[in-house]
């Protein structure tokens, strides 16, 4: 592509905290060399609200509606449109979107692309470098991308969000070639509307061998629920049934980055880290006080976790005087 | 009509087992790669006649872990193993894939080629997907379902962030698996035995008539450096004699945290 790149466009199927990490990580990459930031959503409908956001620009794909069309239609349709803006880098959320629609439009772009990036930065040369996770989350690997566009997928939670401000894009509209898709969408059931998506989640109580059986989950949606933290799982939970895989963490799960994880009955395999040792605040709750968990925890509570997760709750309550 | 089927396996070292240092460690098929095997021999059992193969990319150890897959029932297998190959990134990885499920459909057309979702080492996720758009083939990635296989299409289910996704893919397609979506089946003794007399081709860049430019050390992306995640700083035990006095100290480190 184009040896003359310039600035960073952010490619969104949705206005979602995984959007404004886009903008939050994409506006500090803009600034450092000066260049412009632009947002490309495939829905006119939240124009106003995503204009807020920062960015410079924001390009309204318009034509046959791209929302919830599979990823080899939004390959297809994006292509003509990338080439032709020609930005130095192209960030995707690190959401099941983001990470299938990426690798195709590397390919589609002869393109480099780094998934999960935990930071981004630019050479002097202006290539992009980025730090992701690897080797279930043992070691961090520093990638150069050497051509452009760099494309990158951003590890959710990990760059701040931006927030709306008083700033609004220029809102420019492209249109996109009618896509022609070998898959087809059939349907799309949202899950219950009270429960806090893994991924994007700020605090998480998380649940494992310990609880000793389906019904020792009660106790910690309680917490979740007064903290506002999602449920997870370590894998023994979820393999022997007593919640659904969405919930587990690990490296056969989610990988997430809250700023608080609850470890409740987990013993911490490296598996289970895998997914969740970055977490800003870790607190273990185990009997064992030799586990790996509980030497990794920030805070570890030692104890019978069926009295001491109630006891937090109360604990909470009695704090916000209800 | 029987479906060709292709399980793409990458040998990789256990997560349990020092995966920073993998020089010289036995290699065995990457966690979900599993799930995509089993996923491939179960769809053969769905429609009668179809046939299985493996597919690796890798060094000459990567044998072992394709013998593993064999001993599961999968019939055949291929190696893509050439030192040019070294030094490339998920997307010129895919490229390769895509070259040798060519020359494997130029003899028997390939329908569906299964992928887990990601790897164990790189966790990038971008083969699957990749492999798909080297091939102009439509792509479904965290598929935790085949809800319907037909002679021309299939059906899956997915779950994406705020729900579950059921979508449609006319073949040829690509997929990538969660675990979710079966349970690996052991091999039996007859299995082992046969997989240990198979005999496992090896196809180097020019049976692939792979362009330089797009794999190897041509590859777009290079890792500059890796290091070893420092461990986190110990921790505070909370004291108290009672749950409730545990649960006091926690919440008050946590108010102060601006957790609560």
């Amino acid at each position: 592509m184009s040896a003359d790149p310039k600035g960073i466009l952010c490619v969104a199927d949705a206005l979602c905290p995984a959007t404004a990490e886009l903008l939050g990580a994409g506006r500090a990459l803009a600034d450092s060399r000066g260049e412009p930031l632009a947002l490309l959503l495939a829905d006119g409908a939240e124009a106003e609200a995503a204009a807020a956001l920062g960015a410079d620009r924001l390009l309204l794909l318009e034509g046959p509606s791209l929302a919830g069309a599979p990823e080899d239609a939004w390959e297809a349709a994006l292509k003509p449109v990338l080439e032709a803006e020609s930005p130095r880098a192209v960030l995707l959320p690190g959401t099941v979107f983001g990470r299938s629609l990426a690798p195709r439009l590397a390919v589609a772009l002869r393109a480099g692309l780094v998934s999960d990036a935990l930071t981004l930065r630019f050479d002097p040369e202006g290539r992009l470098l980025a730090e992701r996770s690897i080797c279930s989350g043992n070691a961090v690997a520093e990638i150069l991308v050497g051509r452009w566009p760099a494309l990158a997928t951003l590890r959710p939670m990990a760059f701040p969000r931006a927030v709306p401000g008083q700033k609004k894009a220029e809102i420019l509209r492209r249109s996109a070639p009618a896509a022609v898709s070998k898959a087809r969408v059939l349907s799309f059931v949202p899950e219950a509307a009270a429960e806090i998506e893994l991924g994007g989640a700020d605090k998480v109580v998380s649940g494992g061998r310990g609880l000793g059986g389906p019904e020792g989950f009660a106790p910690l949606r309680e917490l979740a629920a007064l903290l506002g933290a999602a449920v997870g799982a370590s894998r023994t939970a979820v393999d022997a049934g007593w919640i659904p895989y969405r919930h587990q963490v690990g490296l056969t799960g989610r990988s997430i980055r809250p700023r608080l994880y609850v470890a409740c009955g987990i013993s911490g395999q490296i598996q289970h880290l895998a997914g969740m040792r970055s977490s800003e605040v870790i607190v273990g709750i185990n009997q064992d006080p030799d586990c790996p968990m509980m030497k990794l925890a920030t805070f570890s509570v030692q104890g019978d976790l069926v009295k001491l997760v109630p006891a937090l709750s109360a604990e909470i309550r009695r704090l916000r005087g209800a | 009509m029987p479906l060709n089927l292709l399980v793409c396996v990458k040998g990789t070292v256990s997560s349990t087992s020092g995966a920073l240092r993998p020089e010289g460690q036995p290699l065995s098929p990457s966690p979900l790669d599993e799930y995509a095997v089993e996923e491939a021999l179960r769809l053969k059992e769905r429609v009668p006649g179809s046939k299985t193969a493996a597919l690796s990319l890798g060094t000459p150890a990567s044998e072992e872990p394709l013998r593993s897959v064999l001993s599961l029932g999968v019939e055949s297998a291929v190696l893509l193993c050439d030192e040019a190959f070294a030094g490339g990134d998920p997307v010129s990885s895919a490229y390769l894939l895509s070259l040798a499920v060519r020359k494997l459909s130029a003899a028997a057309p390939v329908q569906l080629v299964l992928c887990g979702k990601k790897t164990n080492d790189g966790e990038s996720g971008q083969v699957g997907p990749a492999l798909a758009a080297w091939l102009g083939w439509p792509s479904a990635c965290a598929v935790r379902k085949v809800v319907e296989v037909s002679e021309t299409s299939l059906t899956v289910e997915r779950a994406l962030e705020g729900g579950v996704e059921t979508l449609a893919l006319s073949f040829p397609a690509v997929l990538t698996l969660t675990k979710e979506i079966n349970e690996p089946r052991l091999p039996s003794l007859k299995g082992k035995m046969a997989a240990r007399k198979a005999q496992i081709p090896r196809w180097g860049a020019s049976d692939l008539g792979a362009d330089a430019a797009l794999y190897g050390k041509s590859a777009a992306t290079s890792v500059v450096k890796t290091a070893p995640v420092p461990p986190r700083a110990g921790g505070v035990s909370i004291p108290g004699n009672t749950p409730e006095e545990k649960a006091r100290a926690l919440a008050e480190k946590l108010k102060e945290m601006k957790l609560l």
